[in-house]
């Protein structure tokens, strides 16, 4: 569905996920991240850029130990920048699926 | 304009969920299935519990943890020929193999998973009466362990929670 994010039309599922990958910039990610109760600080955009280069380069979101492994962020961190979850949260805040790895 | 779009809920449905998780075995093969399930559910923010008894205790024990093995023998899923299975050296190729497979599905070795849920805020809990039966020190086991605890304490902690035996 099109929806109105920080006066920009983009699309998203309907959990609120943006579809496409284009439709996001930071001031969106700053919008989502507000949704959800985040205050977005350069930390938080860190790992949404790693998330999102990754993304583009592998076709799927990555699972937390791959932002650990890959991305070189801490777990703890992950889990105080985006509590409860993470994966599920960073994904969101960076316009991509979901992840659906298990590990 | 005004719209009115989903935001995902993300913390209201796990309220006070709870998982508590047996491990007994001490099989490479099943030392995994624990240690998937209580990684995933720390990413759904599910306060997780693990209690290593009995085999399980390969799991924590530093001086094993790290050299799990495999057998055929006494699985009938390997499809294996049973006379086959308990060939001198059946097992430590076996052993490989899957060691193998895991690592081609990006799932780490059991230290390093259990750093990883730990990590996550996961609670490592060791059984009180294997501990004294095994002759071991607090040394011996990973340092990520948060007690040596018995049963009764185990159904303290598992109070209102989930448990899974494996």
């Amino acid at each position: 569905m099109l929806v109105t994010i920080a006066g920009r039309h983009v699309n998203v599922n309907e959990e609120g996920f943006l579809t496409e990958f284009d439709d996001w910039d930071e001031t969106i990610a700053a919008a989502l991240a507000s949704d959800i109760g985040i205050a977005l600080t350069e930390e938080h955009l860190a790992v949404v850029r790693f998330v999102r280069d990754d993304y583009q380069a592998q076709s799927t979101s990555p699972t937390l130990r791959r932002i650990r492994t890959t991305g070189g962020f801490d777990t703890k961190r992950l889990f105080v920048l985006f509590p409860k979850k993470p994966a599920k949260k960073i994904a969101y805040v960076s316009g991509v699926p979901k992840p659906i790895g298990c590990v | 304009m005004t719209t009115s779009r989903p935001v995902p809920t993300f913390d209201d449905d796990i309220a006070d969920r709870k998982l508590c998780i047996i491990c007994s075995k001490g099989s490479l093969d099943m030392a995994y299935p624990g240690l998937i399930l209580a990684n995933a559910a720390l990413g759904e923010g599910i306060e997780t519990h693990l209690f290593f008894t009995f085999w399980g205790f390969e799991i924590i024990n530093k001086k094993t943890m790290g050299n799990l093995q495999f057998t055929a023998v006494g699985n009938p899923a390997t499809h294996m020929p049973a006379a086959l299975a308990g060939l001198p050296g059946m097992q430590a190729m076996a052993t490989r193999m899957m060691r193998k497979q895991i690592a081609s599905l990006d799932v780490p070795p059991v230290p390093e998973f259990l750093r990883l849920i730990t990590d996550a805020g996961g609670h490592l809990w060791a059984c009180r009466m294997s501990f004294d039966m095994m002759k071991l020190s607090e040394d011996d086991l990973f340092d990520g362990v948060e007690g040596v605890i018995g049963a009764t304490e185990f159904m303290e902690i598992s109070a209102g929670a989930q448990t899974l035996f494996v």
